[in-house]
Formats: C-alpha cells, sequence, structure tokens
C-alpha cells in the first residue's frame, strides 16, 4: 500500500471512528438530562431509571470519544506534519477553545455520574446540562476548524508564506457556520434514531414495555424534529460550497459540463473516462435552483477545473447520494411519527412504525459518515483548499501502511467491544435499571 | 504574552505527571500486586479515582493543543522523528483508557473483567514508559534532522539508553505517586502498613532507575550531571526534593494523608524544575548540538496572544470547577 494513500486510510479511519462516538457522546446527554428533568417534576422511578442507564451508555461512549480524540490531536502531526506546521498557528483557535470545553465536559460528567444522593438534585441535574452544552460546543468548534481546510482564511498567502495571521477570522471562516450546523443536526438525528430505534426493538419484543416506551419517546422526540430540519441546513451548506468550491458540487453531482439551466442528476454511474453519468434520472434546471436559486444559473462542471485540481468523482458522487436518500428516508419517518402523534394514535404502538425505526438504527451514522466522505474526497487533491496539496503535507516517514493496519486493527476490536457491551447493558435492563418491575425501588 | 503561553505549557505537563501520573500508578501498583491484595487495591484506588478519572487526562490534551497552535515547527519534528513511541503511547492511551471505562461501565460483571484488567495494567505501564521516552529523546539530542537513512532519522532518535532510562524513571515516579495517594483512601492500619511497604518499593524503584539516567547519559555522552548540578536553581531544587524526602519518611506512619501528597507533589515539581530550567528557553536538543527554542520557534504574534487569552479565559471556568469537584469527593474520604 502507497504511504500517503495508507496515511489518508488511517486518518479517514480514524476520523470515521471518531465521528460516531463523540456524536453520541455529545447528544445523549440532552437526553438523559430530558429524561431527569422528568424524574425531578414528576418522581415517577422510571425515568430515573432511564436516566441512569443512558449515564452508563453515556459514561462509554464519552470515554471512548475522549481516547479517539487524544489519538487524533496527535495523528494531525504524525501524519500531516507540514499541514500543521503552517496551519496550526492559523487555525488553532478553534482547538484552543475546544480543549476547555472538552475539559468541563470531563469535569461536568465526574459530577454527574458520581454525584446521584451526593449533592443538590437540581445542581446534579444541571451538571448533566453541563456535559451536553460543553460537548455541543466542543463539536461545533472542531467542525469549525475542519471548515477552515474548505474555507481558508485569516491570512494572507504571499509566495508560499503564510502571512498577516488573524486567528479569530480563521475561526469565523465562511463555511463554519453551515457545517457546524448540519453536523449538529445531524448528531441529534442519527444519535436520536439510533437510540429510538434500540428502545422500539425491545418494545416490539415486549420487554420491560414501559421502561423502553418512556425512553423511545424522548429520543424519538429528538430524532424526528432534527431529521425535518436537516434538508434545510443542507440548502445552506449545499448553497455555500456552490459558491465557494465549485469542484466539490461537481463532484458531488457528477457534473461534468458547464452550463445552465444544469439538471439535478440522481443515483447514476459517473463515467468520468467519456464524462458522463450513466442510468441516471435528471431533473433539468433542479440543480441551478439548489445551488443559487435560479433555474437558469449556471453551474460550473468538472471541464472548467484542472485535471490535477479535480477530486475523485464517483466517491464523491456515491457518497452524495447515500447521504440524501438516507435523510430523506429519515424524514419520511419522522412525518409518519408526526401523524401518529397529532392525528392516528393508534399508529403509535404499531408494529410497523416501530419496525421503521429498528431499521433505522444505522441510517443516521451511515448518512453521518457518506457527508463527511463528501466533504473530506469532495476537498481532494488539496489539504488546505486551494494553498496546500494533501500529498504535500504527508509525513516522510516511511512504512505508514503498516501503522495503518495496526489501527485498522485496534479500532475494529474496540467497536466489537463496544457493541457487545451495549448489548450487554441492554440485556441487563429488567435487572438493573427496571424497578417498576421488581416492585422496589 | 508569549511568557504566559509557557507558564500553561509547563504548568500542564507538570499537572499531567502529577495526576495522570497518580493515575498510571494505580495500574502499575496493581500490575505489582499480587493475588488478593489485588482486588483490594483496585477497589481503594478507584473509589477515589473513579469521578476524577477523565479530568486527569485531559492536561495532555491542552499540552498538546499549547504545542500545535503555538509551536508548531516543535510539534512537528516532535511528530515526525518521534512518530514510532507516539504511536505506541497512543495505542497506551486507548488501551487504557477504554479498558478503565469498560470495566466500571460493564453490566455485567464476569470473566471479561479479567480481560479488561490485564489491558488496563499493561497498558499503565507502557503508556508512561513511552511517554518518558519521548520526554528523554527531546533533550537527548539525538534526534537527526538531516538523518539519510531510516533507522537514524525514526528509530535511533528514540532508541537510546538514556531515552529508555527516562521511561523507566518515569514508570516508577507514577508508581511513587500512586502509592502515596492511596494511603489516604485506607481504612485500616493492616492497609496502610501494605501501601507504606508499597511506596518503599516505589522508592527504591525511583532512586535506581534514577541512578540508571544518569549512568545512561554518562554512557551516552550526554552531561546530565553539569545539567542538574551546574546551576543553582538545580541545586536548591535537588537538596529540596531531598530534604522534603526525608521529611515524608518521617511523617510517613502517623502524618496526615494530605501532608504526605504535597510533599510527593514537591519532589516530582522539583524533579521537573531541575529538568527544564537549564535547558530554558530551549524545548528540544538536537543531533549536533542545535537547538529548538519555545522563544525562537513561538508562532505568528496574533497567534500567540489568542492562544494566552484562550488559556487565561479557559483557566478562569476550568480551576474553580475542578477544584470543587476534588474538594467535593475528597471532604467524604478524608
Amino acid at each position: 500500500m502507497d504511504d500517503f494513500i495508507a496515511a489518508r486510510s488511517q486518518m479517514a479511519l480514524s476520523l470515521g471512528f471518531h465521528i460516531i462516538f463523540s456524536c453520541i457522546g455529545m447528544v445523549m446527554p440532552f437526553f438523559m438530562a430530558v429524561s431527569h428533568y422528568y424524574w425531578l417534576r414528576m418522581g415517577r422511578p422510571v425515568f430515573k431509571n432511564v436516566t441512569k442507564a443512558w449515564s452508563k451508555g453515556v459514561a462509554i461512549f464519552f470515554a471512548t470519544g475522549a481516547v479517539s480524540g487524544t489519538v487524533l490531536s496527535f495523528e494531525l502531526g504524525l501524519l500531516w506534519p507540514e499541514f500543521m506546521k503552517h496551519a496550526g498557528p492559523i487555525f488553532g483557535m478553534p482547538f484552543s477553545l475546544e480543549g476547555t470545553a472538552f475539559f468541563i465536559e470531563a469535569i461536568a460528567l465526574g459530577f454527574y455520574l458520581y454525584g446521584w444522593d451526593r449533592f443538590h438534585p437540581w445542581f446534579h441535574w444541571f451538571t448533566g446540562v453541563i456535559v451536553g452544552v460543553s460537548g455541543l460546543l466542543s463539536g461545533i468548534l472542531v467542525v469549525a476548524a475542519n471548515s477552515w481546510m474548505n474555507s481558508p482564511s485569516g491570512f494572507d498567502f504571499v509566495n508560499g508564506q503564510y502571512l498577516n495571521i488573524d486567528p479569530i477570522k480563521a475561526m469565523f471562516n465562511g463555511a463554519w457556520f453551515s457545517q457546524s450546523l448540519h453536523m449538529c443536526i445531524a448528531a441529534f438525528a442519527a444519535t436520536g434514531f439510533a437510540v429510538a430505534g434500540v428502545h422500539a426493538y425491545m418494545i416490539l419484543k415486549k420487554k420491560n414495555v414501559n421502561f423502553h416506551s418512556k425512553a423511545f419517546k424522548i429520543a424519538a422526540a429528538f430524532a424526528t424534529f432534527a431529521a425535518v430540519l436537516q434538508p434545510l441546513s443542507g440548502d445552506i451548506s449545499a448553497k455555500y460550497v456552490a459558491r465557494t468550491q465549485p469542484a466539490k458540487l461537481a463532484a458531488m453531482e457528477a457534473h461534468f459540463k458547464t452550463g445552465s439551466s444544469a439538471p439535478l442528476i440522481i443515483g447514476g454511474i459517473p463515467d468520468v473516462k467519456n464524462k458522463k453519468v450513466d442510468y441516471a434520472i435528471r431533473i433539468p434546471g433542479l440543480l441551478s435552483f439548489l445551488s443559487f436559486g435560479d433555474f437558469t444559473a449556471e453551474v460550473k462542471g468538472l471541464d472548467s477545473i484542472p485535471l490535477a485540481d479535480q477530486p475523485p468523482v464517483s466517491i464523491t458522487h456515491y457518497a452524495f447520494q447515500t447521504m440524501v436518500l438516507l435523510g430523506i428516508f429519515m424524514v419520511l419517518i419522522s412525518l409518519l411519527y408526526f401523524t401518529a402523534l397529532i392525528k392516528k394514535k393508534s399508529w403509535l404502538g404499531s408494529k410497523w412504525l416501530l419496525s421503521l425505526f429498528v431499521l433505522a438504527v444505522p441510517l443516521g451514522y451511515m448518512a453521518i459518515e457518506a457527508g463527511w466522505i463528501v466533504t473530506e474526497v469532495g476537498r481532494q487533491p488539496w489539504i488546505i483548499y486551494g494553498i496546500m496539496r494533501t500529498r504535500d503535507a504527508v509525513t516522510p516517514m516511511p512504512g505508514i501502511a503498516y501503522s495503518f493496519y495496526l489501527f485498522t486493527g485496534v479500532y475494529l476490536s474496540l467497536a466489537l467491544i463496544v457493541i457487545f457491551l451495549l448489548d450487554r447493558q441492554i440485556r441487563m435492563v429488567p435487572e438493573l435499571y427496571d424497578t417498576d418491575n421488581k416492585s422496589k425501588i | 504574552m508569549v511568557y504566559v503561553v509557557m507558564a500553561y505549557l509547563w504548568g500542564a505537563i507538570l499537572l499531567y505527571l502529577l495526576m495522570g501520573g497518580a493515575d498510571f500508578g494505580a495500574g502499575i501498583i496493581e500490575l505489582f500486586t499480587s493475588g488478593n491484595n489485588k482486588s483490594k487495591t483496585r477497589r481503594t484506588m478507584y473509589h477515589a479515582i473513579g469521578p476524577i478519572w477523565e479530568a486527569n487526562h485531559m492536561w495532555l490534551i491542552i499540552a498538546i493543543v499549547i504545542l500545535f497552535v503555538g509551536f508548531p515547527v516543535i510539534y512537528t519534528t516532535m511528530s515526525v522523528h518521534l512518530h514510532i513511541p507516539l504511536a505506541i503511547m497512543l495505542l497506551g492511551i486507548i488501551a487504557r483508557g477504554t479498558a478503565f471505562a469498560f470495566r466500571n461501565y460493564d453490566a455485567v460483571v464476569d470473566n471479561m473483567q479479567k480481560v479488561y484488567n490485564k489491558i488496563f495494567v499493561y497498558s499503565s505501564f507502557i503508556t508512561p514508559l513511552f511517554l518518558g521516552i519521548i520526554a528523554g529523546s527531546a533533550v537527548s539530542g539525538k534526534i537527526d534532522v538531516h538523518a539519510a537513512n531510516f533507522a537514524d532519522a525514526y528509530i535511533f532518535s528514540w532508541l537510546n539508553w538514556f531515552s529508555v532510562a527516562v521511561g523507566f524513571f518515569t514508570v516508577s515516579i507514577c508508581g511513587y505517586l500512586a502509592a502515596i495517594f492511596i494511603i489516604g483512601e485506607t481504612d485500616t492500619q493492616d492497609d496502610r502498613i501494605r501501601f507504606i511497604r508499597k511506596i518503599k518499593h516505589m522508592n527504591i524503584a525511583a532512586v535506581i532507575t534514577g541512578n540508571l539516567v544518569f549512568m545512561a547519559a554518562f554512557f551516552e555522552g550526554i552531561p546530565l550531571f553539569e545539567w542538574v548540578f551546574g546551576n543553582a536553581v538545580g541545586r536548591v531544587a535537588i537538596i529540596a526534593a531531598l530534604l522534603s524526602l526525608i521529611a515524608l519518611w518521617l511523617l510517613l506512619f502517623r502524618g496526615k494523608s494530605r501532608v504526605l501528597r504535597v510533599l510527593a507533589g514537591f519532589q516530582v515539581t522539583m524533579i521537573l524544575v531541575t529538568v527544564t530550567v537549564r535547558h530554558y528557553p530551549n524545548m528540544i536538543i538536537l543531533k549536533g548540538g542545535g537547538y529548538l527554542s519555545l522563544l525562537e520557534y513561538a508562532g505568528h504574534e496574533q497567534t500567540i496572544y489568542w492562544l494566552g487569552m484562550a488559556l487565561l479565559m479557559g483557566s478562569v471556568f476550568i480551576l474553580p470547577a475542578l477544584y470543587y469537584l476534588l474538594y467535593s469527593f475528597n471532604k467524604k474520604s478524608i
């Protein structure tokens, strides 16, 4: 395996792993806090039990997310030293702040996990809220750092020199808002669907139905609300990409020829050699409209971009299509769920609706991974868009392939262990958490 | 502002050495404790460490962020030439962090606990060993930025007697700190005596490995003796550390655990003072006598200013919260 490809794969793997854990770590505390709030307000033990069960999950995911995040902060230098040498001082501001947010999160989690019956109940609840808020803040900051790579700002690039550095301007680069918004909503939708799906499965199996129904309702509320908002934030993102990264948009859409009234290409197999897409559905003018709000606007195609500056088309296109498809599927489930809540109460406990939620367990995370592939692969061959090429940033050390194999092994086994642990958590619900069924509190 | 940032870097390294060190040490003690006492050690230890566990390891992240934002050349030089020990350390961090979480939060307590424990104790040993190796390599003068072949550039930069000796010295310091820490958490006189024996062992280990560091330095041609005793601050720090060590031994059997902790922390601080003062403001010594100085290789002025501001603002939130966390969970055990 080529060292450069190995370095990219190792980075992709580490990020892909970390993203899932950090999403859960930053979203589940909110579910936990809601359930905890119900317990404090209504005093029904089932909510306390749900809170405790979820907090165990948060602890496992936070610990795993924390170590995988630590690994990433080193990997940036281990794999991309040339990038960090120049970029570190420019886009470091969000990382410096993220250090604080993350630290606060760890402290608050210490209070929360070990604080039952030791503090005033509302102070204890509040530390749980802090876990969520600081986690969310960390997420926004890290995405802001990534968005700087897509829309570099806060410096002047003169003759290969990075001058007039302004870390604040770099942090609030053009893409920070659209990317962070899209990511945060995605985290809520994905984690919401995953958690709701697991509880839906247990309801279907008729185990601890009261416990799981309460948990399902809280998670499903977050999931469905986030899922229907997501297309809006996606639209903001797409419009921004259309303006600033035409190569990425063209690759996402497999849009080869520059032209006005560009069609939206759905599905299909990009044929990069002959610059066409086979078996695709085309909706005339829609790409122009979605990108610029005008059915006749000109959309730059890959033909306007030098071959050396083009991202890999097929991967970006497939990833984008996957993300959108999964997103639409989750919106549909959400709309059905809303209908059930408002009009058709009989649907609520129905087998088919719960089964849809079970089906959606992995979908949100698959969409997140696909979305990150679009962002990252779509930015290639650049590591800092338009400024530094990824190939020029890689470490001079040979043999990265072995490092990649090693880390792949470690991450795979970790993923397996975490799944194994969650399975055990869920199996133990009747004994550990669902006190209603055991006539003791 | 660059001095503020440097002070934070130093502080983060010290706190990681003290708090993270005691934390690693818990695993190290467990590794060297046999049979029945093992689970007892574990229980006592984690009763105390549980709530602050995650926070202990944040100091490393703070230090690394300061390095890559403020001193990117130093960060990248280390990343390139110490890639291998850094990668091993990372694997240690992954293994240790997850094993700890898994064994604490696994809903079923069965044979899997043995697996988690094994991973935990071995990674508790390996991680500080490589942290020490990395620290030793930074000042060993073996990092060769002009090396022509793989071994010189990426292996011998860290695989030398001096760096390895510093690694083992770091491990024994961690064990020592943990043993002192755990004394305050014991309930019975029996336990106390047992852990005093542990302190004794760890202390002897630290003295032996400390001497090994000097021998290795001599062997590798590193003027460590001159570094440590060649200036007034170093001499005073070493004498102060020795005095506090004597005081610690005198107080060991009846002293308040808080006093013991302060004394042990003081000793480790003095060791860090000694090794950093002589090299100030240099962070890395290269082969052939070149230096990477924190002052010379500090990032752009604006970067340092905002990094300093972020750290100052961060401490306003972090320090009181952290203090309250330590206070809340300690008041019931002391």
